[in-house]
């Protein structure tokens, strides 16, 4: 029915291009009638067109009614990308075809329009669908749907983002049977495990592979200067990166955090004496100013443009032919895809080189590349889909109208994340949904949803339907707030988190978009800056993404520090690890680093466990939980995969008895309980199960915060319904990632007490990066208390009040 | 010296105790417009001159009232749980009179659907005590538990009140649910300065308003303390 050779409208114009179709391509094409189909190719391959050609050639004879196809990405940007790219060839071959795409950008009067009259290809998030498959006019929407193209389908393979996809295809697929899956993956380590998640469970998924391509040309870049001992920014080398842009067509230098991404653009604009058009992209800044960089570099306006993630998938942004990673790559996996970025053209090699942010980082940097070489990509298998994205699911399902608990249920056993799911489990989140899920409850209007005569569930208040579409979505950043102009019609900048913001004093600057402004007050629930010509601004702390360095990688570096020399570093940072050795030690295989040193005021306890980040942060909570007990008075933590730094107002000269595996093992469900990590995972699940509702229709603001903190509802359940869903959800979801206990064991085995104690007086080379660490963990207990009274009195002492 | 506010602190010991569960400690004393007062850490006011406790914004039937208008369903402990922070406050203290200053039900429908153990429980605390419900914003009706109801109450040389209220003279109110931020931590707060006393709020899901907020920043003199709920309870200068 679909013949692999393409209709000729289609050579005609791959001809005039002087095109050819790629074998991949061919392919996808020849078997597009494969319910379900894993494209593997790198970027620059033509995966995207590969993807779209079967629904071309389909359309391209005419007569279908409605949507054909549902085109869903990680990116918003990448949506309205796609739609440019196709035009072209839709338009210059005169298809009479239909593409828009719809996103939470898209105006809500085009989104209705859509709903009832779509077009034959509809570009969308997985949260914009979710919400279209929460309409009562779904079934209307979708009929006539054939395919289904999932693009950088690994992306999301690894995040709750993607779990609410399956759901919602496993949706799609009731209402419309005949529908066939496809996914477009750039490379991975384990593509099974995608296509298991993109196929209807238990149906196969064959995969295709593309031919990978040349290896990329990567190295790092050689600067003048030094990497600085400590830092994240890498301005140092900005220098030499300004030359990298100069000998360039397009550059993109991407960062690992946002905050990261604001100062290195501010100092690369300070020092660009030519003016080189540059621009910044990150998330957290106003669309309108996003949209307007974008633009810019499609039109090949820009030399270069500083960005992170937001820029991470394949987005066509024209003729970048250099890839620049400021910063440790953390995953070798993902700079293999950023490196993907550069030179979009087919069997070129991607052109990138690496600038470590610091010395610790020269060495990891020296690690991935050697990785990269190696064709390491590293991956962790992920546990079932969590069932916080389920309950979403079954109130976004409520929303489209009366439901049957067992044909829900059979449908999400479709879905390869969540095959395994039991229906005792299902049905406890049904009950969570349908009445909160509490031990105590026992009213009507405890009640979400309810059943009727036949037993089908509807919700209970039919206008609550709005809130909780309002809610879909998985992504629970720490709370934003907005950012704008006092003056000038209040311009939108942006936004910063809500906790920095509260740090904020009249008169602090700080950098978003690039420049620097000030802060002059909370005017409803946006913040108010005017210009600033200060210079040195106080730092946004955006948190960005952060990502954990993968295990291979720690690995690699642990190894790297047994040489004797290390001729394949730097001079520099030869010397810096040489300089460790002499002032402390290098961390060894089998052993365990302790170093405690004062610093910044504090007594600083490093630990170099090598176990991952998140093992240990649970180190962390462990550890600083027992210094409490012992009256060490800690303050705060910070974890990185290498170590761990605590913080607190005693020294510890004796770490040996905190790291017996008996204390550590003692009590692991106490501290469990009450932790911080625990609550932040809980506040994630409360707002995807929707327990807590962020937004509401309209702001009900009076003189007082309706608001309060989930940590709250937390310490509530834990202390009168322990077992309840959502406390459940939170220890599944710690165990498999936020706790990882088993690593810590893993790492006491391999210790087995050769722990190595070392007293400083000052703060020692290798643990100077941790002190720029993000995500620093308070720890709210009698050392926070001390510094709460000295404060309280030294203000009162300022304010002549003792 | 202007503003006559010389606290008194009283002695604070020190609990010991292991993160995330603090004991209560004392209390910080006030002399507030003649009356002796101790700010207690739990967020109650207590003037023992009076044999007198007063709290403020309970919120009793929070969830309920969320669970009930359609939102979200939240765990419906907190009654309990700030009625039972409220026992340990009676018992600490003995007072014999007990203020509520208001928002003391989320709403009427809230007060009128307690469960039964909780109207129970109530009554239990009620029993042999004064007991004040002052009207407030959320639960403006009188509700059919026991206790006297009124708009506002003068004792002395005070007036408790819900909201605060223009040019008033040693004025005890609620409303606000004043908190500040103090060397990273968040703690919900009483304000003072030599003319009015504004009170934390007690419900257990309660949100706070910052002291830096014009709505309370124009309220409180320029030397206007903040007093800290948490283990001790401690004064600070009001941050505005």
């Amino acid at each position: 029915m679909f013949p692999p050779v393409l209709p000729s409208t289609f050579t005609d114009w791959f001809a005039s291009r002087g095109w050819q179709v790629h074998p991949h391509q061919a392919e996808m094409l020849g078997r597009a009638t494969e319910p379900s189909l894993l494209l593997i190719a790198p970027t620059g391959g033509g995966k995207t067109l590969a993807g779209f050609l079967p629904t071309l050639v389909e359309l391209s004879e005419g007569g279908h009614e409605g949507l054909h196809t549902l085109y869903v990405s990680p990116l918003k940007a990448l949506a309205s990308d796609i739609r440019r790219n196709l035009s072209t060839p839709i338009d210059e071959m005169g298809l009479p075809i239909r593409v828009e795409d719809r996103t939470g950008d898209t105006p809500s009067s085009r989104k209705r329009r859509q709903r009832a009259d779509p077009p034959h290809i509809l570009l969308t998030t997985p949260e914009s669908l979710a919400l279209m498959t929460s309409y009562e006019d779904a079934a209307r929407t979708f009929k006539g749907l054939k395919r289904i193209v999932v693009d950088e389908i690994h992306a999301l393979a690894d995040s709750k983002r993607g779990d609410q996809l399956w759901l919602a295809m496993a949706r799609l697929q009731r209402l419309c049977p005949d529908l066939r899956r496809v996914g477009l993956s750039a490379t991975v380590e384990d593509p099974a495990a995608i296509a298991h998640l993109l196929a209807k469970h238990p149906d196969p998924c064959p995969i295709l592979q593309a031919d990978p391509g040349p290896d990329p040309d990567i190295r790092m870049l050689e600067t003048e200067e030094q990497p600085p001992w400590s830092g994240g920014g890498g301005s140092y080398a900005i220098p030499a990166i300004l030359d990298q842009v100069k000998r360039h067509r397009t550059t993109l230098i991407f960062h690992n955090t946002r905050a990261q991404a604001e100062i290195f653009f501010h100092n690369l604009w300070l020092a660009n004496e030519d003016g080189l058009p540059i621009g910044i992209h990150h998330g957290s800044l106003d669309r309108t100013q996003r949209e307007r960089v974008e633009q810019a570099m499609v039109q090949g306006r820009l030399r270069a443009v500083v960005c992170t993630g937001s820029l991470d998938l394949g987005i066509d942004w024209g003729d970048v032919d250099l890839v620049i990673q400021v910063g440790a790559p953390k995953n070798v996996k993902r700079l293999v895809q950023r490196i993907g970025r550069a030179n979009h053209r087919y069997n070129a090699p991607s052109k990138a080189l690496l600038v470590p942010a610091n010395r610790f980082e020269v060495v990891e940097c020296v690690a991935a590349l050697e990785a990269v070489q190696d064709h390491d990509l590293d991956g962790d298998p992920r546990g079932p889909g969590p069932r916080d994205v389920l309950c979403q699911h079954i109130l976004a399902t409520a929303c489209a109208g009366p439901f049957d608990e067992a044909e829900v249920f059979a449908e999400v056993k479709t879905v390869g994340a969540y095959a395994s799911l039991s229906r005792a489990q299902f049905d406890e989140c049904l009950e969570y949904c349908a009445t909160g899920g509490y031990a105590l409850r026992a009213y009507d209007r405890w009640q979400r949803l309810m059943q009727d005569d036949q037993g089908r569930w509807h919700l209970r208040d039919p206008r609550a339907a709005q809130l909780i579409r309002m809610n879909l979505g998985t992504i629970v950043d720490t709370d934003k707030v907005k950012v704008r102009m006092r003056f000038g019609g209040g311009r939108p900048l942006g936004e910063i988190e809500e906790s920095f913001a509260a740090q904020l004093e009249r008169g602090d600057t700080f950098l978003i978009g690039g420049r620097i402004v000030k802060y002059e007050g909370l005017k409803e629930t946006a913040v108010e800056v005017t210009r600033s010509a200060a210079t040195k601004p106080k730092i946004a702390t955006f948190a960005g993404t952060k990502f954990a360095t993968s295990t291979q990688l720690s690995q690699r570096i642990l190894r790297m520090f047994q040489q004797e020399s290390w001729p394949e570093l730097p001079r520099h940072t030869a010397e810096w690890l040489g300089l460790q050795r002499e002032i402390s030690a290098l961390p060894q295989p089998g052993r365990l680093l302790v170093e405690s040193f004062p610093f910044d005021g504090r007594e600083q306890l490093c630990l170099y466990g090598f176990a991952g980040r998140n093992a240990m942060q649970t180190l962390g909570l462990i550890l600083t939980k027992r210094m409490e007990e012992m009256g060490l008075d800690p303050l705060g933590f910070v974890a990185s995969d290498y170590a761990l730094l605590i913080w607190g107002l005693e020294a510890v000269t004796d770490p040996v008895p905190l790291l017996s595996p008996a204390a550590l093992h003692d009590g692991l469900e106490r501290w469990l309980a009450g932790n911080a990590v625990m609550k932040r995972t809980f506040r994630n699940a409360a707002h995807v199960a929707q327990l807590l509702q962020r937004n509401a229709p309209q702001a009900r603001k009076t003189g007082r915060q309706a608001t309060f903190s989930s940590d709250i509802l937390y310490d509530t359940l834990l202390k009168y319904d322990p077992d309840h869903l959502l406390m459940e959800i939170t220890r599944e979801e710690a165990m498999r990632g936020l706790v990882d206990f088993g690593r810590i064991e893993e790492m006491l085995g391999r210790v087995e007490g050769r722990i190595d104690v070392m007293r400083l007086d000052r703060v020692t080379p290798l643990a100077a990066p941790l002190f720029l660490e993000v995500g620093k963990v308070p720890v709210d207990g009698m050392g926070r208390e001390r510094l709460v009274a000295e404060e309280a009195e030294r203000l009162m002492a300022e304010a002549g009040l003792t | 010296m202007e503003g006559a506010l010389p606290p008194l602190p009283f002695q604070a010991n020190s609990p010991r105790s292991i993160y995330g569960k603090m004991k209560q400690g004392t209390g910080y004393g006030v002399e507030f417009c003649g009356a002796s007062l101790e700010a207690r850490p739990s967020g109650a006011l207590w003037w023992a001159a009076r044999d007198m406790l007063v709290v403020s914004d309970l919120h009793l039937g929070k969830s309920e009232r969320m669970a009930r208008l359609g939102g979200a369903v939240l765990p419906p402990y907190e009654t309990l749980e700030t009625l039972e922070r409220l026992e340990a406050d009676l018992e600490a203290t003995g007072a014999r009179v007990v203020v509520c200053l208001g928002d003391s039900f989320d709403d009427a429908a809230a007060a009128r659907g307690l469960p039964e153990d909780v109207v129970t429980r109530l009554m239990r605390m009620q029993a042999g005590r004064d007991w004040v419900w002052i009207e407030g914003n959320h639960d403006p009706g009188p509700v059919s538990l026991g206790g006297a109801h009124l708009a506002e109450m003068e004792v002395g040389p005070l007036v408790l009140r819900h909201i605060a209220e223009d040019g008033a003279q040693g004025e005890v109110s609620g409303h606000y649910h004043p908190k500040v931020r103090i060397a990273g931590a968040s703690r919900r707060c009483f304000l003072v300065d030599d003319r009015r006393l504004i009170l934390p709020a007690y419900g257990t899901y309660t949100g706070g308003l910052r002291s830096r907020d014009p709505a309370l920043a124009g309220l409180m003199g320029p030397r206007a303390l903040a007093i800290l709920t948490g283990p001790v309870a401690r004064a600070m200068p009001m941050p505005r």
